[in-house]
């Protein structure tokens, strides 16, 4: 057979796997099957390539592919808390290729550069260079290495996107001109500081979408790419990457009530400014570990709400010992988790799969409230926005009609919390001042720790 | 040239329905592991980093190709390996380990 129909076949059975891949995905119990789809379709096709006639010189290729691994084996192997991050950083790295790839692209063959070609040419830098800076400040943000309070200024997005409009307009003249090579330049450099500017302005709250919505771009500059080259496969695995992206997006900002335009161009913390004016003094009532416990061993039903603040405090071990002495006790405990809950999409059930919680227990927001209202405590441990009952009932609020988890129909609400002060966006949250809410002040690790020893005796004997 | 340009929208066309259609079963409660898994597989990207650090067309072509093939390689491997990870952590109480 000769080789170039040989390199096809491997093509065509990566392109099937990658399929498989993700259709296998879909629930847990075949999704490390998926994995290993995915894994057989790459060495295919990484195989198939290197068999390609046209490779004169194996020696660069052979030190790519050693310095990938080197740098990949680490990156595969980050902490759980670090996943966000690290995607991010995988976003930045996928586009960095494809912007490469671009680029020699366009040097080896201007000026004779088809108008089609220019375009999807042009479609996979932007969005290549854009991706690159703006997953690797997302990841930044992420890593708490740059600030993670949204950065605004006056006329923000006049220049973000009078930036992009100026490279778009380079890509048409490209486009007509190819031969204007010296333009090509700055067709990357602007959007490599758009990327910048877009990411600059999101807060730690909205990185679920962006990360999404990044992820989306990668994979079309991805599938850009596969254009320029002719290549189905990567057509097809670009295509699979963006409407993954796309989907998510689309989920976050549904679960946010949001448009993406508004979670771009939004700005979250203007709004709240002049939104929590007036205020009354109310008070919340408190309680200690030891009536916590009291009312938690009593219960027949508890939902437990994580967010952001669990992560943080590194307290998912502790939830889960607390999980296992009420399970022991006969009570039925679920996790009521809010689609943006955490830093990335799905994030609070790797946390706490990783602690060990049977994922059957992991339900989502529909799930949980409809059975709000026969649910003895909602345990709320570092959530507030996505609890927030003003996103239901009043109007005035920014983060109105945004949907949540429906704690405050529950018999008895109880919250975790540092102190009193407000959460990211600075939104009051009316859920402390209701009659059935009980503030327990404290770490959350710590306090968690001290629910479960209560619960096992007083700490006599453990 | 013209052709292959509108095979390869029919290809993106169809690749993005079954995309769509298949992500769209994904259970939120993979989500993480899903984009970590979409974007190892889209690092496939390295089968055109190869050819252009391989071909060696100019030395331009061959420094960028390999910068390429190292960040492409880099996500294939951290992404194959995280995905799993986090997939051998998802049990359901069915069985208890102890």
């Amino acid at each position: 057979m000769p080789t170039d129909t040989l390199i096809e076949i491997s093509y065509l059975v990566a392109t099937v796997l990658f399929i498989l891949s993700l259709k296998w995905l879909s629930s847990p119990t075949t999704a490390r099957q998926g994995v290993w789809a995915g894994e057989i379709g790459m060495a295919l096709a990484i195989a198939g390539t290197l068999l390609y006639k046209g490779i004169v010189d194996y020696k660069l290729v052979v030190i790519g592919l050693v310095l990938g691994v080197i740098i990949g084996v680490p990156l595969g192997k980050v902490a759980m808390t670090a996943v966000p991050q690290r995607t991010a950083l995988s976003h930045a790295f996928g586009a960095l290729c494809v912007t490469l790839v671009g680029t020699s692209e366009f040097y080896l063959r201007a000026p004779n550069i088809a108008p089609f070609m220019m375009a999807v040419l042009s479609m996979e830098v932007i969005l290549g260079s854009l991706t690159f800076t703006g997953s690797l400040m997302a990841a930044g943000k992420l890593q708490e290495i740059l600030p993670q309070r949204p950065i605004t200024y006056k006329g923000q997005n006049f220049v973000n996107l009078g930036m992009l409009a100026l490279a778009i307009a380079i890509a048409v003249i490209l486009v007509l001109h190819p031969e204007q090579m010296r333009l090509f330049p700055a067709m990357i450099i602007i959007p490599l500081i758009f990327g910048v500017m877009l990411v600059v302005p999101i807060g730690g709250a909205d990185m679920p979408t962006v990360i999404s919505l990044l992820n989306s771009y990668a994979g079309l500059s991805a599938a850009a790419m596969g254009f320029v080259l002719n290549s189905k496969l990567l057509i097809i695995a670009g295509a699979l990457d963006g409407s993954s992206g796309f989907i998510l997006s689309v989920i976050m900002s549904k679960a946010m009530n949001r448009s993406f335009t508004n979670v771009l161009f939004g700005g979250f913390g203007q709004i709240q400014a002049a939104a929590t004016g007036a205020q009354e003094q109310r008070t919340a009532k408190s309680a200690t570990a030891e009536e916590a416990a009291a009312i938690l061993a009593a219960a027949n039903k508890v939902v437990i709400v994580p967010g952001y603040g669990m992560a943080v405090a590194q307290a998912q071990h502790k939830v889960r010992e607390l999980f296992d002495a009420l399970t022991k006790r006969g009570v039925d405990v679920t996790f009521g988790i809010h689609p943006v809950a955490g830093r990335m999409p799905g994030h609070m059930n790797v946390l706490l799969a990783e602690a060990d919680i049977p994922y059957d227990k992991l339900l989502d927001m529909d799930a949980v409230n409809g059975d709000m209202a026969q649910t003895d405590v909602a345990l709320v441990i570092g959530a507030n926005d996505v609890t927030n009952p003003a996103a239901r009932t009043d109007a005035s609020s920014p983060i109105f009609g945004m949907p949540i988890l429906d704690v405050d129909k529950a018999r008895t609400v109880m919250v975790i919390k540092r102190s009193m002060a407000a959460g990211f966006a600075g939104i009051d949250n009316p859920l402390y001042y209701l009659d059935q809410t009980l503030m327990l002040f404290g770490d959350a690790k710590n306090f968690v720790g001290n629910i479960v020893r209560e619960l096992s005796g007083g700490g006599d004997h453990h | 040239m013209k052709l292959d340009l509108i095979t390869s929208l029919y290809v993106f066309m169809l690749a993005a329905f079954i995309g769509f259609e298949v992500i769209r079963r994904v259970s939120p409660l993979l989500h993480t592991p899903l984009m970590s898994l979409t974007n190892a597989l889209d690092a496939i990207a390295v089968v055109g980093a190869i050819i252009l650090a391989g071909e060696h067309k100019s030395q331009l072509a061959a420094i960028l190709g390999t910068i390429a093939i190292v960040a492409a390689t880099s996500n294939i491997v951290g992404g194959f390996l995280i995905t799993d990870r986090m997939l051998r952590m998802f049990k359901s109480s069915g069985p208890k380990r102890s």
